[in-house]
C-alpha cells in the first residue's frame, strides 16, 4: 500500500542509518545536559556524549530499566517544563508502581505520524470506519490509535472496550471497515455475533483488524481471518515507548519499526551484549526525537528478532517478529535461552497435542534437564503403546528443533496440566542453584 | 456375516503412577458395569488401559465424562480348550493365515478360556479362523 510518508519510509539504508545516528546523538547530548538523572547515569559509566561517534556507540550508553521508571516516579525524568507537557499517561502498574510518561505536543504529533505511516501501509485511510474497542484513558492504546486513525483521514468511531453487543450493532448500522481491538476480543465479538444471529464475515464490512496489546500467534492470525473474513495485523507499542507504535503493512511479513522514531537493539538478555540482526533476544529501545522525557537505551523486556532487510513493500526501516515472550519468563537450560512461549508456538502447530502445557526443569548432576508435559489430543490417541511412542518422539524432536535444546516429552491424561496463564504453574524449576 | 465377532473394546489412556488404575475401576464401578477382561500395556511413564466390558457404550461415555482420554478397539476373542495345548493351537491357526497379532491377551472364564486379540485387516482374520473351524467369541449385546 501506498507510503504516507515515502521520502522517509523509503529512504536508502544507508541514508537512514545516517538520520538515526543524528537524531540519537543529539538526543543523547540533550538528555546529558538537561537531566540529572541521564547526567549521573553517563558518568557513572564513564562515558560522555563526546564518545559517541557511530551509531554502533550507542552500546556503550547504560541501560535503563522499568525500576528507574519507578524510582523517579512521577516525573523525575522529564525534561521540559510541566507547561509544556501536553498530556501525561499511566501505565497500569500491575507490578509494583504505576509509571507515568509524559508527551509535548511534538511527541504526540510523532506519535500520530507513526500510526498514520502504519495505517497507510496497510491500506487504511480516508473511506475507512475505524471502530477503536481498545480502552480509552490512561492505557495508550485507545487515543493513539485514534489519533492516528484521524490522521490519515478515517473517520473514527470511539467505542472503548465492553457492551459488546452494542459494538456489534454501531459495526453493523455505521459500516465499520477496520476495528482496533485485542485479538481475544474480536475472537469474543465473533462469538457474541453469532448469538446475534449476525456473521461479521457476511453481515458487516469488516475488513481490518489491528490487533494487539497480548500475545498472539499465527494460528490465531489464521482462525481470525478465516472466520470473520478480515486481514488481521499485528500492532506493537506499549505505555513506556511514549509515543509511537508500529504495525505490520500490508505484506504481513513483520512490524516496521519507524527507526527515525525508535531505534531498537536486540540484547542478549542475561548479558546485555547487543546480538546480530536475526538472533532472538531482549529489545532495547531509544525513542528518537522525543522531548518530554528521552528514554534512552531501555530494556523493555520483549522477546523478538529483528529483520533489517528491506520489506518486499519497499519500506527500508527494520521490522520485528512478532512479540515471542517476555524477559521474565526465560529459562536457561543447558546455556540457551527457552521461552515458555516457543513450547506453546511449537505445541499449536502439532495437532497430536493439546495447546495445554507445563515445563519441569531439573539438574541431574551438572546438566539440566527439562520435560515438558502435553496431553494426547482425542483424534491422536491410539490404543496401541507404539502409537503413543512415536508420538511423543515426535513431538520431542518438533520442540528439539524449535528450541534448539534437547527436551524430554511426557504424555499426562487430559485435563491434568494447568489451564490458565502464568509463569507459577506452566514452569516448574526445581533446580536448586 | 463377520460383525458379530467384533467386539469393542474400550482403551484408556493412564499415567503411570498410584491410583489411576483404581480410578478407571472405580468409575465403572459406580456406573455398575461389569469388566470381563482388561490388560494394562505400559510404556516409559504411561500406559494404556484395555478391557471388555458389559456396556461399552456407557463405559465409553462415563469415562470421558470424568476427564480421561477413551477410545473403541476393535479386537476378536477367540475360544481355546482350557487344558495344555489351547493357545499353542490357536496360534498356529493364526500363524498358518499369515494373520498379524498386533496385542493379545486372555482370561479364563465362564466361556472357557478366552484369547483376545487385535489383528490388521479384522474381517479377514474372522472369516479365516471360521473357516478353519474356529469359534469366535460374539459381542455382548448379541448373546
Amino acid at each position: 500500500m501506498g507510503c504516507w510518508n515515502q521520502k522517509i519510509e523509503e529512504m536508502p539504508v544507508d541514508e537512514l542509518r545516517q538520520v538515526r545516528y543524528r537524531l540519537a546523538k543529539s538526543l543523547i547530548t540533550h538528555a546529558y545536559e538537561v537531566s540529572e538523572f541521564y547526567r549521573r547515569r553517563m558518568r557513572e559509566q564513564g562515558v560522555r556524549p563526546d564518545d559517541i561517534r557511530s551509531l554502533e556507540d550507542i552500546g556503550k550508553l547504560p541501560f535503563m530499566y522499568k525500576d528507574d521508571l519507578r524510582d523517579t516516579y512521577p516525573d523525575g525524568l522529564f525534561c521540559v517544563p510541566k507547561d509544556d507537557l501536553a498530556r501525561y499517561h499511566v501505565s497500569s502498574g500491575t507490578t509494583g508502581k504505576p509509571t507515568v510518561v509524559g508527551y509535548t505536543e511534538k511527541d504526540i504529533e510523532n506519535w500520530s505520524e507513526s500510526l498514520a505511516r502504519a495505517f497507510s501501509s496497510l491500506g487504511l485511510g480516508r473511506g475507512d470506519v475505524l471502530q477503536v474497542s481498545y480502552g480509552y484513558g490512561l492505557f495508550t492504546g485507545g487515543l493513539g490509535v485514534h489519533y492516528g486513525a484521524e490522521r490519515v483521514g478515517a473517520t473514527v468511531l470511539p467505542t472503548s472496550v465492553g457492551n459488546t453487543e452494542r459494538q456489534i450493532e454501531l459495526m453493523q448500522d455505521l459500516h465499520t471497515t477496520a476495528i482496533a481491538c485485542t485479538p481475544s476480543y474480536l475472537l469474543h465479538m465473533g462469538e457474541v455475533a453469532e448469538k446475534m444471529g449476525v456473521s461479521i464475515k457476511d453481515d458487516t464490512d469488516l475488513r481490518i483488524g489491528i490487533l494487539g496489546a497480548e500475545p498472539w500467534s499465527e494460528q490465531m492470525r489464521n482462525r481470525i481471518e478465516g472466520w470473520l473474513g478480515i486481514r488481521a495485523y499485528d500492532i506493537y507499542g506499549t505505555s513506556e515507548l511514549s509515543g509511537p507504535m508500529f504495525t505490520e503493512c500490508s505484506e504481513q511479513q513483520g512490524i516496521h519499526i519507524w527507526s527515525d522514531l525508535v531505534l531498537v537493539e536486540i540484547v542478549d538478555p542475561a548479558t546485555g551484549e547487543v546480538l546480530p540482526p536475526g538472533e532472538r533476544g531482549e529489545m532495547v529501545i531509544t525513542v528518537l526525537q522525543k522531548e518530554a522525557f528521552p528514554m534512552i537505551r531501555y530494556r523493555i523486556g520483549d522477546i523478538t528478532i529483528m529483520d533489517e532487510a528491506p520489506c518486499s513493500c519497499g519500506r527500508t526501516h527494520p521490522r520485528i517478529h512478532r512479540i515471542q515472550g517476555r524477559v521474565d519468563d526465560m529459562l536457561i537450560i543447558r546455556g540457551i535461552n527457552v521461552f515458555p512461549s516457543q513450547v506453546e508456538h511449537a505445541l499449536l502447530e502439532i495437532p497430536e497435542v493439546g495447546r495445554h502445557f507445563q515445563i519441569i526443569v531439573d539438574r541431574k548432576g551438572a546438566l539440566d534437564t527439562m520435560l515438558v508435559r502435553v496431553e494426547v489430543s482425542e483424534e491422536a490417541f491410539s490404543d496401541k503403546i507404539t502409537d503413543l511412542m512415536m508420538i511423543r518422539k515426535m513431538v520431542e524432536h518438533r520442540l528439539r528443533g524449535s528450541l534448539n535444546v534437547g527436551v524430554g516429552v511426557e504424555l499426562v491424561e487430559p485435563g491434568s496440566l494447568p489451564r490458565f496463564e502464568g509463569k507459577s504453574k506452566k514452569v516448574v524449576d526445581r533446580r536448586s542453584l | 456375516m463377520e460383525k458379530p465377532y467384533i467386539i469393542k473394546q474400550i482403551s484408556i489412556f493412564s499415567e503411570n503412577r498410584p491410583g489411576r488404575l483404581a480410578a478407571i475401576a472405580g468409575a465403572l464401578r459406580d456406573a455398575e458395569i461389569n469388566i470381563f477382561a482388561f490388560s494394562i500395556a505400559e510404556a516409559n511413564g504411561f500406559g494404556v488401559v484395555r478391557a471388555l466390558v458389559d456396556r461399552p457404550e456407557d463405559a465409553h461415555r462415563r469415562l470421558t465424562d470424568l476427564g480421561f482420554r477413551v477410545s473403541f478397539t476393535e479386537v476378536i476373542g477367540i475360544r481355546m480348550r482350557d487344558e495344555p495345548g489351547g493357545l499353542s493351537e490357536i496360534a498356529s491357526v493364526l500363524g498358518d493365515l499369515g494373520v498379524n497379532i498386533e496385542y493379545a491377551y486372555a482370561y479364563s472364564g465362564r466361556d472357557g478360556a478366552i484369547l483376545i486379540v487385535r489383528v490388521d485387516r479384522i474381517e479377514d482374520a474372522i472369516r479365516q479362523i471360521l473357516d478353519r473351524g474356529g469359534e469366535l467369541l460374539k459381542t455382548p449385546s448379541s448373546r
